[in-house]
């Protein structure tokens, strides 16, 4: 065991854990931030992608030890006053959820990628998706959402 | 996971020391291959070394006919990279298609090519381009560093520190990846430098990357995708799997390679 320590939503957060503890399970279950969800674990379906140092990455498929000093953003951060985060408030326009088990990694790497690509369009949103997997909608309107917001954003 | 300790040191020459320190420890780079090897109990190391927090491996340098990657360096790093994009664009267009955009922010060069997995993009690239890679212990030309399946050249404590990839004239790379997990079902990359003519496969062999020597004698005679339309490789020896025959990989090294041949102009 040994104490880790790192920013998480603009508070620092600390805990004494075993070394193969994943960054997806320090969230969840040491800081209780449940927003973040396991799918696969297995690397491929993107429901846990939360931002490290700015960056969208699988938290089930990086240590928590890695992220020693990091700045940690999960779906829980994006919306601090209450008010939707533009990406957010997208997803409920244009129905970009059904069950929503997806949608916190779908947002995570949607923020992501309007940070890094100012002019998206639909076929690079599709690509850009390629790491996260929807069981219930069909793409469409989680395309159509995040480039509403990406417009919405500029 | 089992359990292991975990160090991450800031130095080279810290990561070094606790290599040979420690009983039987693993290098961790952006562990995109490590951590779900971990995850499925397939190996047991007992330390953790965790290169990702030393800086000296994280850089893309262009000097005078190179580009020199550091090893610790993020696949989304050189896929965005100026200088890699302007020397060569062929290597940044293959890191870009690695994986998804989380994968590649994560994901480094040099953990890429020391796991050699034989359906990787990478080992292809170093292959073509006759990439020399720096080790704590030596230098390594790619044609000699890929052994076989998952398997290098490298030794027990060995770091590789960074790549050097020479300018091609002309190159490029041409994936035909499996949907469901990115990874090439076969990959060809295409090259003419001062090496002469390379064409490197991935995601075919069954011992990994290699080089077709026909195709590039067919194209050292003529530069142009009718030169390798009618080489063929043989089925055997090749992978087969459940997305696809030795045949239909050997009927796709072809294609890939024609099309590779047109955009590398
Ligand atoms: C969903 C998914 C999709 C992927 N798609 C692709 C794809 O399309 N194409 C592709 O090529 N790859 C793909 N990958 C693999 C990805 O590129 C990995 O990042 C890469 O194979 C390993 O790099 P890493 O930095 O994550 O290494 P790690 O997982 O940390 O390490 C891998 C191995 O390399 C060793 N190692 C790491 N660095 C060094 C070093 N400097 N010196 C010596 N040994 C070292 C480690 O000990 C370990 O054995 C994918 C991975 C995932 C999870
Ligand atoms: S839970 Fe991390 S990618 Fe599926
Ligand atoms: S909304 Fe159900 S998995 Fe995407």
């Amino acid at each position: 065991m040994s104490v880790i320590s790192m920013t998480v939503n603009g508070k620092p957060a600390s805990a004494d854990i075993e070394a193969r503890t994943l960054l997806v399970q320090f969230i969840r279950e040491q800081l209780g931030l449940t927003g973040t969800h396991v799918g696969c674990d297995t690397s491929q379906c993107g429901a846990c992608v939360v931002h490290v140092d700015g960056r969208a990455v699988k938290s089930c498929t990086m240590l928590a030890a890695q992220a020693e000093g990091a700045e940690i953003l999960t779906i829980e951060g994006l919306a601090p006053n209450g008010e939707l985060h533009p990406v957010q408030a997208a997803f409920r326009e244009h129905h970009g959820l059904q069950c929503g088990f997806c949608t916190p990694g779908m947002i995570m790497t949607a923020v992501d990628m309007i940070r890094r690509i100012p002019d998206l369009d639909e076929e690079t949103v599709r690509e850009e998706l390629e790491g996260n997997i929807c069981r219930c909608t069909g793409y469409h309107n989680i395309v159509k959402a995040i480039l509403a917001a990406s417009q919405e954003m500029r | 996971m089992y359990q292991f300790n975990y160090e991450r040191p800031k130095t080279l020459a810290d990561a070094e020391a606790l290599l040979a320190k420690s009983d039987d420890p693993k290098i961790l780079a952006g562990g995109q291959t490590l951590i779900p090897t971990l995850k499925q109990r397939l190996a047991m190391p007992s330390d953790l070394i965790d290169i990702g927090g030393i800086k000296d491996l994280d850089f893309i340098r262009a000097e005078g006919d190179a580009v020199m990657i550091g090893a610790a360096t993020r696949h989304a790093k050189v896929a965005q990279s100026a200088e890699v994009k302007k020397h060569n664009p062929a290597l940044a267009a293959l890191a870009a298609g690695i994986g998804d955009p989380a994968v590649r922010h994560m994901g480094t060069l040099g953990g890429s090519i020391a796991n050699n997995d034989p359906a990787a993009d990478y080992p292809a690239a170093c292959l073509a381009l006759d990439a020399k890679i720096h080790t704590t212990k030596r230098l390594i030309e790619a044609d000699e560093f890929f052994k076989g399946m998952f398997e290098t050249a490298l030794q027990d404590g060995e770091i590789i520190k960074e790549v050097t990839f020479p300018h091609p004239e002309k190159a490029a790379y041409m994936k035909f990846r499996n949907p469901a997990s990115r990874y090439a079902m076969v990959g060809v990359f295409v090259s003419k430098g001062p090496w002469g003519i390379r064409v490197a496969v991935t995601g075919a062999g069954q011992n990994g990357v290699f080089r077709v020597k026909e195709m590039e004698e067919a194209l050292a005679k003529n530069w142009s995708p009718d030169a390798v339309a009618n080489i063929k490789l043989p089925a055997k020896g090749l992978n087969a799997d459940l997305h696809g025959s030795a045949e239909y990989r050997a009927h796709l090294v072809t294609v890939m390679a024609k099309r590779a041949v047109a955009a590398a102009g």
